[in-house]
């Protein structure tokens, strides 16, 4: 958390709850007291971005002439941290012929969709709609 | 791991572990909500793979 932001200051906005939820998966959760919840997507989440990164799967490029390929991108950038971190250290570049690039894929691209889900779920938390 | 089938049970448990924590609150709750999620993942896996085997292509 940045310095200055506290767990109660992140309560009491739904704009900092959204945006630690993104970049860590699970803080939202945890800032929130479910912290059962949160152990689980903070576990699972970036192991799955890992993953598909070990099957030398791709962190699409956003395209906006090719709409398939930008909502992989938008999908990749919405797994948060571990998103960063690979594009920081230029993982990430894929390899085609690979046997596991889709997999590579599809787990790069459903740990960032899962991440969005659960970032709604931290939001309906905060709204007391759960 | 290259294993096709290994790998959709990775990804099965890991969607099915999120999809279940969303989805309920008591541990209990998660525990079978993922397992027969799981199963639906691999079990619908395997019927797909069975049926799309006799088509011919």
């Amino acid at each position: 958390m940045p310095a200055g932001v506290d767990a109660a200051t992140v309560r009491r906005s739904p704009f900092l709850l959204i945006l630690l939820a993104w970049l860590v998966p699970g803080a939202g959760h945890f800032t929130l007291g479910k912290r059962q919840k949160a152990y689980v997507f903070a576990g699972v989440l970036p192991v799955m971005f890992i993953c598909g990164l070990l099957l030398q799967g791709r962190l699409f490029p956003f395209v906006p002439g090719d709409p398939l390929v930008a909502l992989a991108s938008l999908a990749n950038v919405m797994a948060g941290v571990p998103y960063l971190v690979a594009r920081l250290f230029g993982a990430g570049d894929g390899v085609p012929t690979a046997i596991t690039y889709e997999y590579g894929n599809t787990f790069m691209i459903a740990a960032g969709l899962l991440n969005t889900l659960v970032m709604i779920d931290a939001f309906d938390v905060f709204k007391g709609r759960k | 791991m290259t294993s096709h089938l290994g790998l959709m049970v990775v990804f099965a448990a890991m969607t099915s572990a999120v999809f279940a924590v969303i989805a309920k609150e008591t541990v209990r709750d998660q525990l079978r909500a993922g397992l027969r999620l799981f199963a639906a993942f691999v079990g619908g896996a395997f019927i797909l793979g069975w049926l799309m085997y006799f088509i011919p292509l």
